[in-house]
């Protein structure tokens, strides 16, 4: 049995992540960075997903299975963006999002 | 305080910082190492929470997997040394902006919102045996269309990355 967190606790941490990750999403200019700022979010979905299943419904296990499938999910995308990264870095030799502006050459 | 909580407290504490770093370094592979730590204070989270078998999960594939992934294309992709330029005031303040505004008001809707309290008690360990059965069963809370449509996108992506990456003869 699990005790003594509130659900409120993790909610607010899930959050506050989600946003630092928005924020960075937004300022970053290398690709790279703001691939890390979406796993941020990601990651942050996770988190309350856990706690609600956790707190709210334990013996059940929808939010595992929810969180295994964002995982699985991240990790396709993560794979498929730095391939599109390298690609990218071998026609321009730079990832930075402002010196990509044509789509085909 | 319980230990629960001073756990949960730490883990948090850690979540929130590194993050916080990850955003703001302007040395690209050390936000690489800020983000492993935000994914390892993660699965500390599900330690606690008594998912033992999505940590696993959450070091083997986050940890292991996508952090390894994105330092081995930093390490393709840009020079060590070089540090990241800062990001203009006309960009940062905006996103602050939605990043804080955003952030208070979810903050201030959680903790109005009173969840209803009292506990379903119910098995609670969650087995090996239970998650494996109801990934790939078709009845009631199983899962197993999710699980082929995702086996199917992960073989699509793998291939779509080695695609892309791809040397071309040109």
């Amino acid at each position: 049995m699990f005790e003594g967190v509130p659900l409120q606790w993790f909610l607010v941490t899930g959050t506050i992540m989600f946003f630092v990750g928005i924020y960075g999403f937004l300022v970053r200019k290398n690709l790279i960075t703001i691939l890390m700022s979406i796993e941020l979010i990601l990651n942050s979905v996770n988190i309350n997903f856990v706690a609600f299943n956790k707190i709210l419904y334990p013996g059940h296990l929808e939010g595992m299975f929810f969180t295994i499938f964002v995982i699985a999910v991240a990790a396709a995308e993560t794979s498929v963006a730095i391939a599109i990264i390298i690609n990218i870095y071998r026609r321009i030799v730079n990832i930075d999002v402002e010196k990509m502006n044509e789509m085909k050459y | 305080m319980t230990t629960n909580q001073l756990m949960f407290v730490i883990f948090s504490a850690v979540i929130i910082i590194f993050s916080i770093l990850t955003v703001t370094s302007r040395r690209i592979l050390r936000a690489a190492t800020y983000l492993l730590f935000v994914l390892v204070a993660t699965a500390g989270l599900y330690f606690l929470l008594q998912f033992n078998f999505l940590a696993a999960i959450q070091l083997t594939l986050y940890v292991g997997g996508i952090v390894v992934l994105i330092i081995f294309s930093i390490l393709l992709t840009s020079h060590l040394g070089d540090k990241l330029e800062a990001p203009g005031w006309k960009k940062t303040v905006p996103a602050l902006f939605v990043a804080v505004f955003g952030a208070v008001m979810c903050t201030i809707t959680i903790l109005q919102y009173n969840f209803p309290m009292e506990v379903i008690t119910g098995s609670d360990r969650t087995k090996i045996r239970e998650i494996s059965y109801s990934l790939v069963s078709t009845e009631k809370f199983g899962y197993a269309l999710p699980f082929e449509v995702i086996s199917i996108l992960l073989l699509a992506s793998m291939i779509g990355a080695i695609i892309l990456a791809k040397k071309r003869k040109d």
